[in-house]
C-alpha cells in the first residue's frame, strides 16, 4: 500500500505492508534510526516520536495509520538554537547530564519537547507526569526533570530578552 | 520482533463507510481505533483480523459536548481529551480520577472511549467507571441505531453486545444534580493496570442517599458493578456507616482471581477499601465540600 508520510518537514512516499509499524517504517523504510525500539510491548515509550504534533508511541502505531500525516522524529529537533544548532531540550539534556546511555532520550527529547509547546513553565510534578509513560534505566529521572526545566528557563529568558529588544526599538 | 499477520487495511470516510466495510469485509474484519489494544493481540497473535477498518479519520465520532440532559462522548474521544474536557471536569468527576491513573499520557494520546469499552478487558477503568456512572452506549449498524445500558452492554471477558458489523458511536451519560462522584485505583507501579479499582457515585437527597452507582474494575464483579452494595445504599443516611457497610457487602460479592498482581484475599480488602473510600469521597462531592 502506498503511503505519503511528512517526516521532519519531508514528504516521503513509500509502498509499505499494512503490518509494518511506524517504528520500522521510520527506521528501516527511511534509515531515521534515532527512534529507538526497546519493549515492542507499549511500555518504554524509547519509540516515542509526534504524529500531528501529539507524542505517541510508534510501536502502537501503524506506518499506515500515519498516511498523511506528519511525523516528527528527534531527527528533526535541532533547528538553531543552542550549540549546534541543538533545540533547547537537547542543550538541557547536554548541559543537566540527562542522559547516560541515551537509550530513551530521543524519545524522552520528544516528549519534552510536546510539553514545552504546551505549557511553557511546567512544574517538576508536571514534567514527571508528561515522561511517566517512558522508562530510563540509567538516571533516576532527576536530571531529566533538571534537563526540562533547563530549557523552559532558556526559552522564557530567550523570549524576554526578545521581547525587551523589541520594546526598546532595537532592530538587529 | 513481534509482527501481526498480514491483513489488509482500509480507512473509512464515514461512520456509513465503515459500516459497508465491516459488512463487505465479513466477520473477520475488525475496526481500529487508537490501537492500544489491538496491535499488542495482534503482534501476540492473539488477533488475526484479516481486514482492519480504520476509524481514525472520523472526526465525527470525536468529541465531548453537552447533549440535553445527557453528556455526549464520541467513541473515537482519546483519554486525553477525557481528561482535558472542562465538561468532563465539571460534571464527571469519576471520569478525571480515573483517566489520571488509565496508562500514561502517551497512550492516553491514541486510546480511544470506544476502544476502551469494546475492548471488555475485565480490568479496563473507563468500563467499571461508566457503569457506574449508568450510562448507555449507542450502538449503529446499516440497519441503524439502537441504544443499550452499559451493565448490559459487556457480555463476559472481551465480549460485548457490538456484533460484528456493527460499531459503537457514542456513550451517554446522564447529568444528574446534587449528585458527586469519584474513583481510586491500587497499581503496582505507575501507569498500570489495575490490582483492583472503584468508582462510585452518590446522587443524594438532604442527608439520604437517592441512588447509587458502584463500578469495579479487574476483580470479577459481574458487569463491573456491585449491586448488593448500591442496593443497601439507596434510601440510607449518607453516614460513613453507610459507606462502611456498603464497602463490605462488595467486597463479599466479588470473585477475583490470583494472579500475579496479588492474591484474592488482598484483591478482596482492596475493594473494601476503595468502595469505602470513594463513596467518602462522592459524597463529599455531592455536597460540594470538594
Ligand atoms: C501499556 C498500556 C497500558 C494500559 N493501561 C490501561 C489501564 O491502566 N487502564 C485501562 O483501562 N486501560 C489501559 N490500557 C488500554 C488503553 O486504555 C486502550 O487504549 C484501550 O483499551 C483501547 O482503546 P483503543 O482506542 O486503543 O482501541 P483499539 O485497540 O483500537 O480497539 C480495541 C477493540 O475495540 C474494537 N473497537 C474499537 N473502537 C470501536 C468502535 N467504535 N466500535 C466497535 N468496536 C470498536 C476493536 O475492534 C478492538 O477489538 C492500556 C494500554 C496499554 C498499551
Ligand atoms: S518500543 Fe515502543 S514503547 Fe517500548
Ligand atoms: S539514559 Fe540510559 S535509559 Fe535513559
Amino acid at each position: 500500500m502506498e503511503i505519503t508520510v511528512v517526516v521532519n518537514g519531508r514528504p516521503h512516499t513509500r509502498d509499505v505492508e499494512p503490518r509494518l509499524l511506524l517504528t520500522h517504517f521510520l527506521r528501516d523504510e527511511l534509515s531515521l534510526t534515532g527512534t529507538h525500539w526497546g519493549c515492542d510491548t507499549t511500555t518504554c515509550g524509547a519509540c516515542t516520536v509526534r504524529l500531528d504534533g501529539v507524542p505517541v508511541k510508534s510501536c502502537t502505531v501503524l506506518a499506515v495509520m500515519a498516511d498523511g500525516a506528519r511525523v516528527d522524529t528527534v531527527e528533526g529537533l535541532a533547528t538553531g538554537w543552542g550549540e549546534g544548532d541543538l533545540d533547547p531540550v537537547q542543550q538541557g539534556f547536554m548541559t543537566c547530564h540527562g542522559l547516560q546511555c541515551g537509550f530513551c532520550t530521543p524519545g524522552m527529547l520528544m516528549t519534552s519537547r510536546a510539553l514545552l509547546d504546551q505549557d511553557p513553565d511546567p512544574s517538576p510534578e508536571t514534567i514527571r507526569e508528561a515522561i511517566s509513560g517512558q522508562i530510563c534505566r540509567c538516571t533516576g529521572y532527576e536530571n531529566i526533570v533538571r534537563s526540562v526545566r533547563w530549557a523552559a528557563e532558556a526559552e522564557q529568558a530567550a523570549r524576554a530578552t526578545a521581547a525587551s529588544t523589541e520594546a526598546s526599538g532595537v532592530s538587529s | 520482533m513481534q509482527v501481526p499477520a498480514s491483513f489488509a487495511y482500509e480507512r473509512a470516510s464515514s461512520v456509513r463507510d465503515a459500516l459497508d466495510l465491516l459488512r463487505r469485509h465479513g466477520p473477520d474484519a475488525r475496526p481500529i481505533a487508537g490501537g492500544h489494544s489491538l496491535l499488542p493481540m495482534m503482534k501476540l497473535r492473539l488477533a488475526e483480523p484479516t481486514v482492519l477498518v480504520d476509524l481514525g479519520g472520523l472526526a465525527e465520532l470525536a468529541g465531548v459536548a453537552i447533549e440535553g440532559t445527557n453528556i455526549r462522548f464520541g467513541a473515537m474521544t482519546r483519554h486525553a481529551d477525557v481528561l482535558a474536557s472542562p465538561v468532563v471536569a465539571e460534571h464527571l468527576p469519576i471520569l478525571v480520577d480515573a483517566e489520571r491513573v488509565i496508562a500514561d499520557p502517551l497512550v492516553r494520546n491514541r486510546g480511544t472511549v470506544g476502544g476502551s469499552l469494546c475492548q471488555a478487558d475485565p480490568s479496563e477503568d473507563l468500563s467499571a467507571a461508566f457503569s457506574a456512572l449508568r450510562a448507555s452506549v449507542v450502538i449503529s449498524g446499516t440497519n441503524g441505531d439502537r441504544v443499550v445500558a452499559v451493565r448490559d452492554f459487556h457480555r463476559g471477558p472481551y465480549e460485548t453486545a457490538v456484533a460484528h458489523d456493527e460499531l459503537v458511536t457514542d456513550v451517554l451519560v446522564p447529568i444528574r444534580p446534587r449528585t458527586g462522584s469519584a474513583y481510586a485505583k491500587v497499581e503496582r507501579r505507575a501507569g498500570d493496570w489495575a490490582v483492583a479499582a472503584a468508582g462510585a457515585v452518590l446522587t443524594l437527597d438532604g442527608d439520604r442517599i437517592a441512588d447509587a452507582g458502584i463500578g469495579l474494575a479487574a476483580v470479577g464483579a459481574t458487569h463491573f458493578v456491585a449491586v448488593e452494595a448500591e442496593e443497601s445504599l439507596r434510601g440510607a443516611p449518607a453516614t460513613p456507616a453507610s459507606f462502611t457497610t456498603a464497602g463490605a457487602l462488595a467486597a463479599e460479592h466479588v470473585r477475583p482471581v490470583a494472579d500475579q498482581r496479588g492474591p484474592v484475599d488482598y484483591k478482596r480488602h482492596l475493594v473494601e477499601v476503595l468502595v469505602t473510600r470513594t463513596l467518602t469521597r462522592a459524597a463529599a462531592r455531592a455536597r460540594g465540600e470538594a
